[in-house]
């Protein structure tokens, strides 16, 4: 049995939940890849111009045996938030995240990622360097993977920019944890031209770990101890753990092929139940 | 003389139809928002809806799209009653989706169909931006795999015109997860040899761009078709300036080395036979 630290009591609101997903004294890659695993040993840079720190990747030991992480990283100080621009990904990010993808599937590693980004990086730079290419082939690329693959959503999964690290068997949240298509502030913008609407974009967005296990876009909820996992990030990481650990045992008995087949039909199944035949 | 009068003939009876069907999107205007010059709706129907004056390149109904470009305009829908259940019960969407079908007659932004292009039993898809900006909610995605699978199955060269604001707001993460979808589905495709033709028009962005647009063996663009991830108005905010000219245009984007080649309307079809024919029938033959 797990020693579950208690779940928050009180039911929070979407947009409390949204609050807590950003909270800054939330653990991020950098203090699960700390705390969980051990003999880290980072991959930097795309291979072909530089690296992009706000994707975190390389080998260590979970359990004693090798892994590839991978993760969104958002900084803990000011001048580390900048440098990984806040935890928003260039496509040279989405880059480096292939090759040490491709990299575990050549040495049989699982891959184990981390998702905690607004969304992938909107700027200038981004889109000449080919942002929709890079995220694109980033799905592409993890969805046909013959190794074991977790994501797991732990702040924010904002947009195709969280979707590119989370092609995962399996898909879970932590509790406080976010996910939707769109920031709630941008969904807002695009949808009532106010930004200043996202308390009630939250609520309609159905972006909480709750709504996502009930639509069936994520496989199990990870409990966060009161208050958000700020609070003890201890307790997180031991729930994490106990987490990770059965998942992967889990996923450990499949072949390669089964690995990548079970993956495709996970997402060929999703929206399938959004459609039926009608009139037109 | 005779086949080109009986090809006029049929440009102007399908224009006829379409106008009934409110096909063509913005042809009501009639004036050219690149040029500016007030265009003769007939004309511009029997120009492919390409401004003859500046070459601007209207947003083209999916199935007047497959119809230009296929042999003898014949060509196979295929699950055109595909609808969307309203997965997250989003306010007043269902309504507006039951408009959208009544004025376009599709079920959702996409018309996916079998045909011939030079005598090449192709798959070939086109999103529409009549209905909903094109986005991609899971009909556009559910269809669009149908046909992925379905031309892995049969071995046929996919050709997809992109169009798209992105993910459907109203369908959430399940929009999102069409991402994955149809990538994953285009990677299998890929991964049994077949061809796939992917043309950005304008404009393609969001996920969909994200996604399958991005994915293809050839890269072809409509003339300044906008092409991008982000939108330029989300860029503009975030970088707190304007866009220069042309940013995220298909030139853009062919100078950049995401796009093989920018092809012009009147050029498309016989672009498309000449790549078909160069592939072999589209290269998934061979493969068992």
């Amino acid at each position: 049995m797990l020693d579950n630290p208690p779940a928050t009591v009180d039911v929070l609101t979407a947009a409390q939940r949204v609050a807590i997903a950003r909270h800054p004294g939330r653990p991020g890659v950098v203090e699960i890849v700390n705390a969980l695993f051990t003999d880290f040993f980072e991959q930097c840079g795309d291979l072909s111009s530089t690296d992009d720190p706000s994707i975190m990747g390389g080998i260590a030991l979970f359990h004693g045996r090798p892994v590839t992480v991978l993760g969104n990283r958002k900084g803990s100080d000011i001048e580390e938030r900048v440098a990984c621009n806040f935890g928003m990904a260039s496509p040279e990010g989405y880059r480096k995240a292939q090759r040490i993808m491709r990299a575990a599937e050549k040495f049989g590693r699982p891959v184990l990622t981390f998702v905690d980004t607004s969304g992938a990086y909107p700027g200038m730079e981004a889109e000449m360097h080919g942002q929709g290419e890079a995220i694109a082939r980033s799905i592409e690329l993890m969805s046909s993977l013959t190794v074991p693959v977790i994501a797991v959503i732990c702040g924010e999964g904002g947009s195709g920019g969280a979707l590119a690290l989370a092609v995962g068997n399996r898909v879970l949240m932590l509790e406080n944890a976010v996910y939707s298509v769109l920031s709630p502030e941008g969904f807002a913008s695009i949808l009532w031209k106010d930004a200043s609407r996202s308390d009630e974009a939250c609520e309609v967005m159905k972006l909480t770990a709750d709504d996502l296990l009930e639509l069936g876009v994520i496989d199990g909820i990870i409990p966060e101890p009161a208050g958000g996992a700020h609070e003890n990030p201890e307790a997180l990481f031991q729930v994490l753990d106990t987490y990770l650990a059965r998942e992967l045992a889990a996923l450990d008995k499949m072949s390669p092929t089964a690995l990548a087949n079970d993956r495709y039909r996970k997402f060929r199944a999703m929206g399938s139940n959004a459609v039926k035949r009608g009139r037109v | 003389m005779a086949g080109i009068l009986a090809e006029r003939r049929r440009r102007l009876l399908a224009l006829k139809k379409m106008r009934q069907q409110g096909a063509a999107v913005g042809v009501e205007e009639q004036t050219c928002p690149s040029c500016g010059r007030v265009l003769n709706e007939d004309d511009l129907a029997l120009n492919q809806f390409v401004c003859p004056y500046c070459g601007h390149h209207f947003a083209i109904a999916a199935r007047e799209r497959i119809k230009m470009l296929v042999d003898d305009g014949q060509y196979r829908e295929l699950d055109a009653a595909l609808v969307s259940t309203d997965p997250l019960d989003f306010p007043e969407y269902p309504e507006k989706l039951a408009r959208l079908r009544a004025t376009t007659h599709q079920g959702d932004a996409i018309v996916c169909a079998l045909a011939k292009i030079g005598g090449v039993r192709v798959a070939i898809a086109a999103l529409d931006t009549r209905f909903l900006m094109a986005s991609m909610g899971a009909v556009v995605g559910e269809k669009l795999t149908r046909l992925i699978e379905r031309a892995t199955k049969q071995h046929l060269p996919l050709i997809v015109f992109s169009a798209s604001g992105g993910a459907r707001m109203q369908e959430g993460i399940i929009s999102l997860m069409q991402m994955a979808k149809t990538s994953a589905a285009i990677q299998r495709f890929s991964d049994h040899g077949g061809l796939y033709i992917s043309v950005f028009t304008n404009p393609t962005t969001g996920g969909v761009t994200a996604s399958f647009a991005s994915l293809g063996d050839i890269h072809l663009a409509e003339p300044g078709a906008l092409v991008g991830f982000a939108g330029p108005r989300v860029i503009e905010q975030t970088i707190g300036e304007k866009l220069p000219e042309g940013f995220q245009s298909a030139e853009f984007q062919l100078e950049h080395g995401f796009v093989d080649a920018v092809v012009s309307r009147a050029r498309m079809r016989t672009t498309l036979i000449r790549l078909l024919t160069l592939h072999g029938k589209g290269g998934a033959e061979h493969v068992g």
